[in-house]
């Protein structure tokens, strides 16, 4: 597997930032109500994240250690304010349902996370695929959060009505905020579930890195951590300060 | 060899209670209440209680075998659970509305957290509250063949007069167990000559209740209005057999008194400014949250031990 599909796998599975990083949990679990509205969440921070690593990783040289934080502040701002600007002119109605969290896309802990970790550490092209694979697994995890939500609570899928009111009593919890944290306990369960069942298959699914420094050396938990990725990532680190 | 000669560890002397002794006192000190929420909304209240009941132990039973643990329905809690779910749901629910109920009672309040002993929350109320925002319309929905009218509280609460008489009797429309007050008082000093529950809990949590209404129900000294809002809604059940649940209520003495005053403040507060007529539940597992706080501030002094010195702690 070259690189690239290495960082797609790994953000869509073997880091998933909802189902195991547990990253991101205020939009994740504030915008989930509908699918629609967990794909548009998880789509337009995709797009975000994509140029944001882009921009970071091409700009990793000039900017100095020191102001590296507001750095990557500015840029991920700037971005921001350009998606909600194009969603308010071609989506106004996800941009109403999604409302103050687009904004917030600014302080969403992958986008930062991902550019400290990983794209002001490592060349433009796999900071991108890393943007991607984080980006998508984001949007996947909010999508299926959405959509057990929206089937249980309204009895729809992507706005379409599937479970007739007829015979169906919609379960109204879970479109409202306990249902987020329900559904999402769940389908973390389900990932840890699979997880157990490829490790006693011998193919385990690399457990999470869970680290988003990237410095193992100053990192408490090096001994127990199996995270190979991002030992690579730590070299460099310190030819990079070096 | 006689038992006095039989070497072994401490404890000694033990008592005779075990869990399953004191779930069959609950279980017989609810009968008045269940019974006359029979004679009072028909069969459609017991096949609601059969099925919720049904629903508890089953779901009990089936997570021990997934998970491997040790068969726990002997202990006959989940039946106890399932009882005082079945009695705070109207007896017009549909039954599986009832059993979904049962399922998020034992099976994510109670044994996903580790099972009895280790459950944060009161399950039967956990789950009436999952019921209460899940299906609002069916959960409040009292409407059966006897009664067509609000319950007492709603009505209160919209002014109009009720009779304090039938309410005390339970000739009211309500949940199946929560309407006769007299029913339920039978069963709890049952339960306090048991030994099961002292009146700690239901005490503090009454009085603070009945302040708290003087102060900012409204009424003033009215003892017709005290007396109905006691004996209307889920209180009495509540503050006899919800909060004094062993798990979910604190262990230490003053901790029990301040967690009344918790749920007697917040009940009134729910009562008095929330947006329903009914809050008791709501308190209940909201002061459940508290507990581990209130334990950890009110231990009690220890034998010998001198106000201000600071506590010995071995190994840290």
């Amino acid at each position: 597997m070259n690189k690239n599909m290495e960082r797609l796998y790994n953000g869509i599975i073997k880091e998933n930032p909802v189902l195991i990083l547990m990253l991101g949990m205020c939009p994740t679990l504030a915008v989930t109500s509908s699918a629609m509205n967990g794909l548009g969440m998880g789509l337009s921070t995709t797009a975000v994240l994509v140029f944001s690593n882009l921009l970071i990783s091409a700009f990793r040289k000039i900017i100095p250690d020191g102001v590296r934080m507001p750095a990557f502040i500015v840029i991920v701002a700037s971005l921001v304010t350009v998606v909600q600007f194009l969603m308010n002119a071609y989506t106004p109605s996800l941009t109403d349902s999604l409302g103050v969290y687009i904004p917030l896309i600014v302080v969403n802990c992958i986008i930062l996370g991902r550019a400290e970790s990983y794209a002001s550490k490592n060349p433009v092209i796999p900071s991108i695929f890393d943007g991607i694979g984080m980006g998508l697994g984001f949007t996947v995890g909010l999508v299926l959060i959405g959509l057990v939500r929206e089937l249980l609570g309204a009895g729809q899928i992507f706005g379409f009505q599937v479970l007739s009111l007829n015979w169906f009593t919609p379960i109204t919890i879970f479109v409202m905020a306990p249902g987020a944290f329900l559904v999402l306990a769940f389908l973390v369960v389900g990932m840890n579930f699979v997880r157990a069942k490829m490790e006693a298959k011998g193919k385990p699914l690399a457990k999470p890195a869970g680290c988003l420094t990237g410095d193992c050396a100053g990192c408490g938990h090096a001994a127990s951590c199996s995270g190979k990725a991002i030992a690579g990532n730590a070299g460099q680190t310190e030819k990079k300060t070096e | 060899m006689s038992d006095l000669y039989h070497v072994s560890s401490s404890p000694h002397v033990r008592s005779k209670d075990t869990t399953a002794r004191i779930m069959l006192y609950v279980i017989l000190a609810l009968l008045p209440a269940t019974l006359f929420g029979i004679y009072n909304f028909g069969y459609r209240a017991l096949i609601l209680i059969l099925v919720t009941i049904a629903s508890c132990v089953a779901s009990e039973w089936i997570f021990d075998r997934i998970v491997h643990k040790k068969n726990t329905i002997g202990d006959l809690s989940a039946v106890v659970t399932g009882l005082l779910l079945a009695l705070n749901l109207p007896s017009t629910l549909p039954w599986w509305e009832a059993v979904l109920g049962g399922v998020f009672a034992i099976i994510i309040v109670k044994c996903l957290f580790g099972g009895l002993g280790q459950n944060f929350m009161n399950p039967a109320l956990g789950a009436r509250c999952f019921l209460l925002i899940a299906f609002a319309a069916d959960m409040t929905n009292f409407v059966t063949d006897t009664y067509t009218g609000a319950t007492p509280l709603a009505a209160m609460r919209s002014g109009e007069a009720v009779n304090t008489m039938d309410m005390l009797i339970g000739r009211t429309a309500g949940t199946i167990g929560e309407t006769s007050a007299i029913a339920i008082l039978i069963g709890a000093i049952f339960l306090i000559l048991m030994g099961v529950i002292d009146l700690k809990i239901p005490g503090s949590y009454i009085v603070t209740f009945v302040i708290f209404m003087l102060l900012f129900g409204g009424h003033g000294f009215d003892w017709t209005y005290i007396t109905a809002q006691l004996c209307g809604g889920g209180l009495m059940l509540g503050a006899f057999f919800m909060a004094t649940d062993y798990v979910t209520s604190p262990i230490t003495p003053w901790g029990q008194i301040l967690f009344g005053i918790c749920c007697g403040i917040l009940t009134g507060v729910f009562r008095c400014f929330g947006a329903n007529a009914e809050g008791v539940s709501f308190a209940i597992i909201l002061s459940n949250l508290l507990v581990p706080i209130i334990e950890k501030y009110t231990v009690p002094k220890a034998f010998g031990q001198i106000r201000g010195e600071k506590k010995q702690e071995g190994g840290k």
